[in-house]
């Protein structure tokens, strides 16, 4: 199918569940807040590499946020919630606790619960003091050497969270690749609850299942490699100078869907002369993850 | 729906024992059941229907027509639902409440909100001594919900808190916070001598400095996360307490004759 000029391939990005939780950040100011977000989302692209993946949800003002600071809602995602638990505790205390200035609280709600505050709180040597509010919520304040850093106990888990939406972006030149695929992007970091893991939002690297030597998980995804084509089995045409993929995580799956759909307008609103000729998904032939989110339904 | 009211005849001759005027325990009973619940506390009989006028309504939203000094704990053990006293309640009022909401409109009597572990307490006016404070060879004061003060509390309020807020609004007698566990308790206007005495963990907050125990040791000014983040917790509940809560503080750490694990913060201005 072809809108305003560009195509877009009648194919569905497949997704799997993973395991989520969000927080919220807070810091003096806003550069601080960026500061302890983006240690702490750092190294975070892919669970195969990273243990997680987890990215900046958005920014929050100080009338949004619980102690009235500018915060950053961050989002991490993991394949269990034993893993996720074991990244969340590691990267809150190396990246948040030790941020100047920082406060750290629960971003989503969730009946069953990952430790947040109660996995770090012995940092305080026995100084830590416990308050509980009368509405349930729970917190540590760990005396630091810049004051207090004060932590919510829990944070909630989301179960059926969703990771792996994708989309291609292919273009004539480098340029105009790269142009379309920071248009996405930009409007994908207005939807709520998703997240695009990699550096900038996108992925130069590809990947598909395995590869010819012994034990490569992933290797480069040769069908969408402009220099292989006419080497491999390509899926590009003549046309197409550069591909970038932008990978998408979501709390939910109306979350990664809202997200692609952001990102597919934006593509086509830049249109081909500028952006993009082309956008495609990766899915591994639908029968490994659950979820499928074709490209015609999202753009329809 | 309307409230379930109990309309006050007339001052009551003698101390009414109301733990029974609670929803939980009188969700079963019939109009002339509750009217023949006994109320006394000496050898004379007095039933609900002595003292007041029955309106039925909504059992989970009760209302005392006029109060009196002589209406002893009342909500006690309230697990849910809401009660108000439109005048004063006597001793114990919200003893050991679990959830719900109390409202005394007037001043209460001692030992208001003993052991409550939820729900919220509100007293419009004056509270009696040993406010949220546990009963003799009890181990526990206030264990979880929020205690609210409109006026000035007596002595010793807060003793023994374990959990929980309570806030004050026109200031507290000698011994606040006395042997206090955990929780927080903020007063604002004068507070008595010796605030958290033997005070082992917890936080007390107080708007006006007071004269603390030598075994209070200063650590200095700070602007706490913490009371930010409680100031947006109770704005609606005090806006005054709201508004000392978004101040800096000198901290007090004690008290040091126990182990000296819990906080006085004096607001800095």
């Amino acid at each position: 199918m072809n809108i305003g000029g560009v195509d877009i391939d009648e194919t569905f990005a497949e997704a799997f569940a993973m395991s989520g939780t969000a927080i919220v950040i807070t810091g003096p100011t806003r550069r601080w807040a960026l500061n302890s977000a983006m240690s702490m989302t750092g190294f975070a692209t892919s669970v195969i590499g990273c243990g997680c993946e987890a990215g900046i949800d958005r920014e929050m003002g100080i009338r949004e946020t619980p102690d009235r600071r500018p915060g950053v809602r961050v989002v991490i995602l993991s394949m269990s919630p034993e893993e996720l638990q074991k990244q969340l505790a590691n990267r809150l205390g190396q990246c948040v606790l030790t941020a100047a200035g920082s406060a750290c609280f629960s971003g989503v709600e969730g009946t069953t619960r990952l430790r947040l505050g109660d996995a770090i709180r012995y940092f305080g040597d026995g100084w830590q003091i416990s308050k509980r509010l009368d509405d349930g919520r729970h917190f540590w304040r760990v005396p630091v050497m810049d004051g207090e850093f004060l932590c919510e106990a829990t944070t909630g888990l989301v179960t059926d969270a969703v990771g792996g939406g994708n989309l291609l972006i292919m273009g004539r030149s480098y340029d105009a690749a790269l142009r379309a695929a920071e248009a996405a992007i930009d409007a994908m970091r207005e939807v709520d609850d998703a997240i695009m893991p990699f550096p900038g939002g996108l992925v130069r690297s590809g990947s598909k299942i395995g590869g010819k030597y012994k034990g490569m998980i992933a290797s480069t995804n040769d069908a969408y490699c402009p220099t292989l084509r006419g080497a491999v089995d390509s899926a590009l045409d003549p046309s197409i100078g550069c591909v970038l993929e932008i990978v998408i995580d979501g709390l939910s799956e109306s979350a990664v869907a809202n997200a692609m759909r952001a990102g597919l307008r934006a593509v086509i609103k830049l249109g081909p002369k500028r952006g993009a000729v082309r956008v495609g998904a990766g899915n591994y032939g639908g029968e490994l993850g659950p979820y499928k989110f074709h490209l015609k339904e999202l753009v329809a | 729906m309307n409230p379930f009211t109990f309309g006050l005849r007339g001052e009551p001759d003698q101390r009414l024992d109301c733990s029974a005027l609670v929803p939980h325990r009188l969700a079963s009973l019939t109009e002339a059941e509750i009217a023949r619940i006994p109320l006394n506390t000496t050898k004379q009989k007095i039933t609900v229907g002595d003292v007041f006028r029955i309106r039925t309504g909504d059992l989970a939203d009760i209302r005392f027509e006029r109060g009196s000094e002589r209406l002893d704990n009342v909500g006690e053990g309230l697990s849910g639902g809401s009660i108000r006293i439109d005048g004063p309640a006597g001793k114990a009022a919200g003893r050991n409440m679990v959830a719900g909401s109390l409202a005394v409109v007037g001043d209460a009597g001692p030992f208001a909100g003993s052991g409550l572990s939820g729900g919220r307490l509100e007293i419009g006016g004056d509270a009696g001594d040993f406010l949220g404070a546990p009963f003799p060879g009890e181990m526990q004061g206030v264990r979880g919900g929020l205690i609210l003060v409109h006026g000035r509390a007596g002595r010793r309020a807060g003793d023994r808190m374990r959990r929980g807020i309570i806030v004050i609004e026109r200031g507290a007698g000698d011994y606040a916070a006395s042997r206090m566990i955990a929780g927080t308790m903020i007063v604002l206007g004068a507070t008595g001598r010796l605030p958290a005495y033997l005070m082992r963990r917890g936080t007390l907050v107080l708007s006006e400095s007071a004269a603390l125990s030598p075994t209070f040791l200063p650590c200095g000014r700070f602007a706490f996360g913490f009371t930010a983040m409680l100031a947006q917790h109770l704005k609606r509940e005090s806006r005054a307490a709201a508004r000392l809560l978004k101040s800096a503080f000198e901290r007090y750490a004690g008290d040091m004759a126990v182990t000296g694990k819990g906080e006085i913060l004096v607001s800095a201005g």
